[in-house]
């Protein structure tokens, strides 16, 4: 894990729904086919409704068309991100996007999971509401040890909470490599 | 020392402990994993990247397989998928795996003729206890959100991703956070113009979609023990749409009785909670004072009352899913339909192949039909619905060729359990949650119905869906 991450953010509302971060219609791609893999990041954040994607504007799209990546590394989020499925192919979407992070308030449980245990992303939960202040496209950089986001366009500083038990985790890079290291794997 | 619940009896046996408390992290051994079609190729993608191309999982009899999500459709991927599933359950020589045989490379997949005579069974958490893999005071994992439909039967599941489900494929364990738990007690018999769907509707909507996140949702009451299993599969069932890491009920006579009879093992163990057990919450309710209920799109706790929402015209009904889709749903719905014309295009999608042949075999009062008698099926085709093969179906959209997804921006009234933007289908399709009860009322009127209208005695259901 990288302790501090840089990049442009893109803002979303509350209970960002795994349909939205990768509707159901894409899940049939495998995840561990590279050829096929790749796709997810084509249609990474496609479900969300046009008036929310990419607050406060809306209208913004996450990838461009016909692209793999997104110029947006960071996503800010509102309450409840993740909810709904427990498709693990919405952080690894996000991730093949080109997400390192996420802000958000709270996060549904199986995906600041599957976050975690798959090493996809960082699901970071801020002390305040991001979702009003942050705007897309805003360069921010994200000092994870330090316990703080800086919003380098608008000149602010949020505080971010701690991760918890979960860093030796995040730290190995995931569930396989965290047991591996602790001797529970071979 | 404070007593336990059931959720944290469950944890400490299975991590080897005399206690454990909300918030400790926990390993423990799993009794039950379970994967689909849509999940199962990138678990075992993992598994093999991880633990080696020969590695064989922790126990080919704890690895249950129910293709269910995208299984009639013409989309050569998901045919792939069930193929590697399929090569999976040889390589390992899996027990027990349900295949969609009519599944070939090419094509759109003919149905089984004979619902009673086929490998296939359907959506996952509908099999998993007809085919015995439920049993209480177990660990069940499921690369699937409404794993916690099985918590109706006294036992922990819940959903976990594709890493968490090839670790455990690997090892037979896995970690979690002890859930705090929550109780919802419910008090007085069940009115008829309800169902459990009534119930979890009012849940949600008072503690919202990210009420119980992290939490067990315990339900309690001589109003639960008043319910049907299938009904209790229903509230458990929507445990993760407040955010619930688990759902879970007592084990009575009711469980004990389909557990013997279907049950893979003979043997399981009965926890019940200690007096002292320490919750989070306690919400109650009468069910007497319940009114039929509806969430609005787009959240699960956008709720009203279904007589709040009259003026709402809609397009389509659907019924259906792990959620609306089983045997005593079907019947409350043809009990409404029966004899009356449905107004708007209705989609019925059985649960299971096993809910498809009840509906062939039974009456509409739950027992085998004698000759003169109309099935439940027939009762529902005559009302004008029209019936697909078991499985997911549009519940969660799936490709565009499947059978009832809204493929345009209408509003359906659905059993099913989700109506975030999209999930059947189309983006800015509206989609109302509601009973079974309720969706066959809307079906007659083509706006939304309080099924009150309709009601007028007690719907028996009998022994369906039991033996
Ligand atoms: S019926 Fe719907 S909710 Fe149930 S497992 Fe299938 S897609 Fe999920």
């Amino acid at each position: 894990m990288q302790s501090v991450i840089k990049g442009k953010a893109y803002v979303l509302g509350d209970n960002i729904d795994t349909d939205q971060i990768i509707p159901a219609q894409y899940l049939a791609y495998n995840p561990s086919d590279p050829a096929e893999r790749k796709y997810f990041g084509m249609y990474a954040n496609s479900g969300v409704p046009d008036a929310q994607a990419g607050l406060p504007k809306g209208n913004i799209p996450f990838v461009a068309k016909d692209q793999f990546h997104s110029q947006y590394s960071i996503i800010v989020g509102g309450k409840n991100f993740g909810c709904g499925s427990s498709r693990e192919h919405a952080p690894l979407a996000l991730a093949e996007a080109g997400v390192q992070c996420v802000l958000a308030e709270f996060y549904a449980r199986i995906f600041f999971r599957n976050s975690v245990n798959g090493g996809y992303l960082v699901p970071i939960e801020t002390a305040q509401r991001l979702v009003d202040k942050v705007q897309t496209g805003d360069e921010l950089e994200v000092r994870i040890d330090e316990g703080h986001v800086l919003n380098l366009t608008r000149n602010e500083r949020y505080d971010i909470r701690p991760l918890g038990d979960v860093v030796p985790i995040i730290k190995a890079g995931g569930v396989f490599a965290y047991a591996r290291a602790q001797g529970m794997l071979k | 020392m404070p007593g336990m619940t059931i959720t944290e009896k469950i944890l400490a046996k299975h991590s080897g402990k005399d206690r454990v408390t909300p918030g400790e992290n926990v390993w423990v051994d799993v009794d039950v994993l379970m994967t689909h079609d849509v999940c199962g190729p990138g678990t075992i993608g993992i598994f093999h990247e991880n633990f080696g191309r020969d590695a064989k999982v922790w126990d080919r009899d704890r690895v249950v397989i129910i293709p269910d999500h995208y299984i009639f459709t013409a989309d050569e991927k998901c045919h792939r998928n069930v193929q590697i599933l399929r090569d999976f359950v040889k390589e390992q020589n899996l027990r027990y795996y349900y295949d969609p045989a009519f599944v070939k490379a090419t094509g759109m997949p003919s149905p089984y003729l004979d619902p009673a005579n086929t490998s296939y069974k359907g959506v996952c958490h509908k099999a998993l206890p007809e085919e015995g893999h439920v049993r209480p005071g177990e660990i069940l994992l499921g690369t699937d959100s409404h794993t916690c439909t099985a918590g109706a039967f006294g036992q922990f599941a819940t959903g976990v991703g594709n890493t968490d489900a090839a670790f455990t494929l690997g090892t037979g364990k896995t970690w979690l956070k002890v859930p705090a738990t929550m109780k919802f007690i419910f008090h007085g018999e069940i009115p008829a113009y309800l169902t459990a769907k009534d119930l979890i509707l009012a849940v949600i909507g008072k503690i919202g979609v990210d009420g119980a996140t992290y939490r067990t949702m315990y339900f309690a009451g001589d109003g639960i023990n008043s319910l049907t299993l299938e009904d209790r599969m229903t509230l458990t069932n929507m445990a993760i749409e407040a955010g619930g890491k688990n759902g879970i009920c007592d084990v009575d006579e009711k469980t004990l009785q389909y557990v013997r009879k279907r049950s893979t093992r003979p043997q399981w163990e009965v926890y019940r909670e200690d007096k002292d057990a320490q919750y989070h919450s306690v919400y109650e309710w009468d069910l007497a004072t319940l009114k039929p209920m509806v969430a609005k799109p787009n959240s699960p706790d956008n709720t009203d009352t279904a007589e709040n929402c009259r003026e709402m015209k809609l397009d389509q009904a659907y019924i259906g899913s792990c959620t609306g889709g089983k045997i005593t749903d079907m019947i409350f719905a043809a009990s409404i339909l029966k004899g009356n014309k449905v107004k708007i295009p209705t989609y019925i999608v059985p649960g299971s192949t096993e809910v498809h042949s009840d509906m062939r075999r039974l009456n509409l009062r739950g027992v085998p039909k004698d000759k003169n008698e109309k099935s439940i099926e027939e009762v529902l085709r005559d009302a004008g619905c029209i019936l697909g093969p078991s499985g997911c179906a549009a519940c969660l959209g799936g490709p565009k060729d499947t059978f009832g997804r809204l493929n345009e921006p209408i509003n359906c009234i659905s059993t099913t359990n989700r109506n975030f933007p999209g999930r059947m289908g189309h983006k800015k399709a509206g989609v109302f949650l509601a009973s079974p009860l309720t969706v066959a009322a809307s079906a007659l009127t083509g706006y939304v119905t309080d099924p009150r209208d309709f009601v007028t005695q007690r719907i028996e259901t009998g022994m369906a869906g039991v033996l």
